[in-house]
């Protein structure tokens, strides 16, 4: 059984590959009939009408799409225990149907809490960016982990 | 200068998180154990079965969406209209204080702190807002700071 990686684990700078996701016309719209019903994002005459040039993506579908690549290339391999937030989302460019998005997630920072000896707080810079290397989400925001003495 | 409206917190609805709508997410988007069942969430410090934070954000912009679609009805009725809504450049400070866990309703809040005018849109404004869900107990389960474009109107509208 491969061992889970603990908050001990991670170093500052260090750059983990959350792979890629292909996004369908489905799955923007369906989404988006459910959370974000807006026409730009449901019908492509309706976005080529508006500020996003064609349909495109919610943003919010887009940092869930980019919390599933977390959860099954770090997080179900990790002690994770939940977050407390996220400090900001910048959405920076629109996600069309068909893009290949890449998703990568830096080591900002490591820091243990007194108060809690069983974990410590892993802060992260997450990068979503498209098949043209363009940014098209950037995410920073603070994870928990269970240390080594206490992971099951 | 635009004179502003009093700053007001405009109740958006509320919803209740079901077990299967929780899981349905979460199993597309966050197949983190403690919200695909309460068996395997009582193993954790949640205890039991709770919604994805991103489950509980994406419903604030359901229910922010439909608040704008029976005010724009209403308008619509009095023979005026709304500005039009842009899209987002992201949000800050986004606080997931207490889990919502499944059966609770979580009313929704929204609330325009600021606008000002795009310098790189002209014709647009951006609205800054500060947005809220309460849980049924009364205790405040989640936060954000927004930003969103809104269509720049030479009468004051509302904003919401």
């Amino acid at each position: 059984m491969t061992s889970l990686r603990t908050f001990e684990d991670f170093r500052e700078g260090e750059v983990i590959d959350l792979g890629e996701k292909l996004v369908t016309r489905e799955e923007i719209v369906a989404f988006a009939e459910e959370f974000d019903p807006q026409p730009f994002h449901l019908d492509e005459k309706a976005g080529k009408a508006s500020m996003l040039g064609g349909l495109a993506a919610s943003g919010w579908h887009t940092n869930a799409m980019l919390m599933r690549q977390l959860c099954d290339n770090l997080l179900l391999h990790a002690t994770c225990m939940g977050s407390p937030g996220v400090d900001s989302v910048r959405w920076l460019k629109p996600v069309r149907p068909g893009d290949r998005l890449k998703m990568s997630a830096e080591v900002k920072e490591t820091r243990t809490l007194k108060s809690r000896p069983d974990m410590g707080v892993v802060r992260f810079l997450m990068t979503v960016a498209n098949q043209k290397g363009e940014p098209v989400l950037l995410q920073e925001n603070a994870i928990l982990f269970g240390r080594r003495e206490k992971a099951e | 200068m635009e004179t502003s409206a009093p700053v007001e917190r405009v109740e958006l609805g509320s919803f209740t998180f079901t077990a299967d709508d929780i899981v349905r997410f979460a199993r597309a988007y966050d197949p983190q154990r403690f919200h695909l069942s309460n068996e395997e969430a009582a193993k954790t410090h949640f205890g039991r079965l709770c919604a994805s934070g991103w489950h509980t954000a994406a419903v604030w912009m359901k229910l922010m969406i439909a608040h704008r679609k029976r005010e724009a009805a209403r308008a619509r009725a009095e023979g005026s209209t709304l500005p039009r809504l842009g899209p987002s450049p992201g949000f800050e400070n986004l606080k997931w204080i207490k889990p919502v866990y499944a059966g609770d309703t979580i009313t929704y809040f929204s609330t325009v702190v600021e606008r000002r005018e795009s310098r790189s849109k002209p014709g647009w404004a951006i609205l800054s807002t500060l947005n809220e869900g309460v849980n049924q107990h009364g205790e405040k389960v989640f936060s954000f700071e927004g930003r969103v474009f809104v269509e720049h109107r030479s009468e004051p509208a509302a904003a919401l």
